[in-house]
């Protein structure tokens, strides 16, 4: 930050298609590359080295297992994946409510953070069994409740990190202008949390598939992933097994793609800030 | 524009910070009257930028009594009749400079189209036409603080307070900031409360420097610049601009050396932020 | 020091109030929703502590010194698995820091392996690594080590490229090998990053161990004590809730462990929030 010309004044950057594809294929390449890379090297080695087929079958087998009976495989993923979006939903919601109540009264914030931060360090899964006999072995509520608990503590914790991690002078001309509390939080707090608040919610969302999938392993309805993987495997079904493993990880990185896609385009803002000057 | 009227008037203002027992400021006395360019100027710690503060009513006196533009400090604020720029410029990245210069307008309330006239006229003001759709990461540093400058009288308060504004920018920049910085307080008649550590700039910019020295924050000295106005390029080389230098670095040398420079704005911050 | 143990213990107080309070309250309107409370659903605090200390089977040894031992038998299994992912986590790093191709050849799919339910994967793993001689609970481990690696990658990765790019430019003009910069710059700029990193792996690495010996049916931990309690909850429910009594304590003192660490290597200024 020196000089005062207009020279100085970074462009707004016009990109001509060419060099749009040119910067797509350079920062995509490499990882398409291992991605073709991994799955020749899935059907070679598995099949030159022999390892045992019922360990980790070729992936064309699992494919195939996985289209003959699609339907279930699908099913089962759906069935999970509501279980892991409303306790998504319903910890992260739960866990921005607490942090802006803990935000607005300071001394509170203050008290509970300690503890807070300790409690996000409780296996938090090992409440799976209890959460069961709540709610019901088969229900979907016990599962939607321990994710909801596992998604609470990361967004709280960081939603509040980013709405008291202001800087003191945005406060000091906010209270220049007369601001009341509302206004602070509207046009200062607010807009500085988003940031960590996507972050903590990509994590929320895998915390929140595998929340669901693991409680399943304490005894779930015969529709969901876990259960359903969890037969497979107790069958040596093992083609049926990685098969609904891969649904799941699909559905993982779904959803975490499509949050941060949200991100993106309610932020556009702070990525070009941060990745281009 | 009434040329006898007070427009920030301290009177026995002392403050002291926390539990520790720091005294920041001292018995101070000042009366800044309107039209003014005051600048208070000392080494780290000497409660400078605490004693701005107090007339914005961001922090409160431990004792004395503050008035600005005839009310409490506290009406005052209430009231916006000061706009504020720091030594950062704390601009919105989320926001262009259209909509970082709107936004006191925003909160005042006022609508879309007397907005947009005001901030036009603003940036013509810091000369920043052209401008507009910006965000504030695509402008240098010297710029920023224009926009900072811009917004700070957006809604043409009669008192502007200044803490260090230019003191992150080299000395061209800062050079020529300087200038226009005198040409816009000429143009809007505003009072400006301006804290710096140069002497140079001191001198060069205002009406009067007080010279104030730490533990205990007072205030040990006045010098009434009186170079003409309006001030150019060439006022810098005048043999009077030199002795008037001189008088405030013998006035700051006999108030004695910086306390702790950490400790006034981590005083400030703990204040503040609660 | 004193005043934070009474704050400790006032909290703890208070959270035993809400739970006891919420449950005479829900048992006297009759409560169904969201769950049924009762003594089965939610014993009172009191029952569950006084579980720890009777025996779990007729003249057997107190709950306590069982679940004692087997949350040592989780927490070895967790700390090799913590060690392993750690480790592996920051090799990794360390690698791409050095080759942005392989940055963005992997990333991606490191980020995708967490969304693979490893508890799915752990019995293939359990089967495989006992072919190789290896005992039961070492697959625990790397199932915890499994959970463990990626946020340390991804600080670590985060942490290493964190360094002041002028310190970088004082680095070369000292001739610096890369291996030097490495470990005289980036590593100690990661720190921070790492221990961050650290108080999440430790709470994944409990979380791993405990859920890891599920498939393998591994009884000697707290995984297997969850197992066998969950079966027997409706004529003792006390005893699953007290086990996980000691799960949390075993997770919190993971946390504390990595706090403590922290205390001893990393010294930083503190960061000034409002």
């Amino acid at each position: 930050m020196t000089s005062d010309a207009p020279l100085a004044v970074q462009p707004i950057p016009r990109d001509t298609f060419a060099r749009g594809v040119g910067r797509r294929t350079r920062d995509w390449g490499p990882a398409v590359a291992v991605f073709v890379l991994g799955i020749a090297a899935w059907e070679g080695l598995v099949r030159g080295l022999g390892v045992q087929r019922f360990l980790l079958p070729p992936l064309s087998d699992i494919l195939r297992t996985f289209w003959d009976d699609r339907d279930t495989f699908i099913d089962a993923g759906i069935f999970t994946f509501k279980e892991a979006l409303g306790g998504f939903v319903l910890g992260a919601c739960t866990g921005v409510l607490v942090a802006l109540v803990l935000a607005r009264w300071r001394s509170l914030g203050a008290a509970v953070m300690p503890y807070a931060i300790a409690a996000n360090a409780i296996p938090i899964i090992a409440f799976a069994p209890i959460t069961n006999n709540w709610f019901g072995l088969l229900s979907p509520a016990s599962k939607v409740a321990i994710a909801a608990v596992i998604c609470f503590f990361p967004v709280m914790v960081n939603t509040l990190r980013g709405l008291t991690s202001v800087r003191l002078q945005q406060i000091e001309l906010m209270r220049s202008y007369a601001a009341g509390e509302v206004d602070v939080f509207r046009r200062v707090r607010i807009p500085n949390a988003l940031p960590y608040l996507f972050s903590a919610l990509k994590v929320a969302t895998v915390l929140a598939m595998i929340g669901a999938i693991v409680g399943d392993y304490f005894g779930g309805s015969q529709e969901a992933l876990g259960i359903l993987i969890r037969r497979s495997a107790g069958i040596f079904a093992f083609e049926a097994a990685w098969a609904a493993i891969l649904v799941a990880s699909v559905l993982g990185i779904a959803f975490y793609a499509a949050v941060a896609l949200v991100e993106r385009l309610t932020m556009g803002w702070h990525a070009s800030a941060r990745g281009r000057s | 524009m009434n040329e006898n009227r007070i427009v920030v008037e301290l009177r026995d203002v002392t403050k002291e910070f926390g539990r520790g027992g720091v005294t920041a400021l001292r018995g101070i006395g000042l009366q800044v009257g309107a039209g003014e360019f005051v600048t208070l100027i000392g080494p780290s710690g000497c409660g400078k930028s605490t004693l701005l503060r107090v007339i914005g009513d961001l922090i409160e006196p431990t004792a004395g009594e503050v008035v600005v533009n005839g009310k409490s400090a506290h009406q005052a604020r209430r009231e916006r009749d000061y706009g504020i720029v720091f030594q950062d410029a704390v601009l919105y990245d989320w926001r262009t400079v259209a909509k970082n210069i709107a936004l006191p307008l925003e909160m005042l309330g006022w609508d879309r189209r007397r907005r947009s006239e005001r901030v036009r006229r603003m940036l013509e003001l810091v000369e920043l036409t052209g401008f507009e759709d910006h965000h504030p990461w695509q402008l240098s540093g010297g710029m920023q603080q224009r926009v900072s400058i811009a917004r700070a009288l957006a809604f043409d308060p009669p008192l502007l307070l200044m803490d260090e504004p230019f003191g992150a920018l080299d000395e061209m920049t800062r050079e020529r900031l300087n200038m226009e910085l005198l040409r816009i307080w000429e143009a809007s008649g505003s009072t400006v409360v301006f804290v710096t550590h140069s002497i140079s700039e001191a001198v060069f910019l205002s009406t009067r420097v007080v010279v104030m020295s730490p533990r205990p924050g007072r205030i040990t000295g006045v010098v009434d610049i009186d170079l003409p106005q309006p001030r150019v390029a060439e006022t810098r080389e005048q043999p009077r601009f030199f002795e008037l230098v001189t008088a405030v670095r013998d006035r700051l040398r006999a108030g004695g050396a910086e306390a702790g420079e950490a400790s006034e704005q981590e005083l400030i911050a703990v204040e503040e932020g609660l | 020091m004193l005043r934070r143990a009474i704050v400790f213990v006032a909290v703890l107080a208070g959270l035993v109030a809400l739970w006891e309070g919420f449950k005479a309250a829900a048992e006297a309107v009759d409560l169904t929703w969201p769950f049924v409370v009762d003594d089965r659903t939610l014993p009172h605090v009191h029952d569950i502590v006084g579980a720890l200390f009777e025996p779990s089977r007729t003249n057997g040894p107190l709950l306590i010194d069982v679940l004692g031992e087997q949350a040592l038998f989780t927490a070895k299994e967790a700390a090799v698995g913590f060690t392993l992912g750690a480790s592996v986590g920051f090799v990794i790093a360390v690698v791409l820091v050095h080759s942005n191709l392989l940055q963005r050849g992997f990333l991606p799919y490191i980020v995708a392996s967490q969304t693979v339910p490893i508890l799915a994967v752990a019995p293939m793993v359990v089967v495989w690594l006992g072919g190789r001689g290896l005992p039961g609970w070492f697959s625990v481990s790397v199932i915890a080590a499994y959970l463990t690696f990626f946020p340390v990658t991804i600080n670590a990765l985060r942490g290493l490229q964190s360094a002041d790019p002028r310190a970088l430019e004082l680095m070369h003009s000292y001739a610096a090998g890369r291996w030097a910069v490495l470990w005289k710059l980036r590593v100690p700029a990661a720190m921070p990053f790492l221990f961050a990193a650290f108080k999440i792996s430790a709470t994944a690495s409990v979380v791993g161990a405990i859920i890891g010996e599920l498939p393998a049916s591994i009884q000697d931990g707290l995984g297997g004590a969850i197992l066998n309690f969950n079966q027997y909850y409706a004529s003792a429910p006390t005893r699953l809730w007290a086990t996980n009594l000691v799960a949390a304590f075993l997770g919190v003192c993971f946390f504390l462990a990595v706090l403590a660490g922290e205390r001893l290597v990393v010294r930083r200024a503190p960061e000034h929030v409002a």
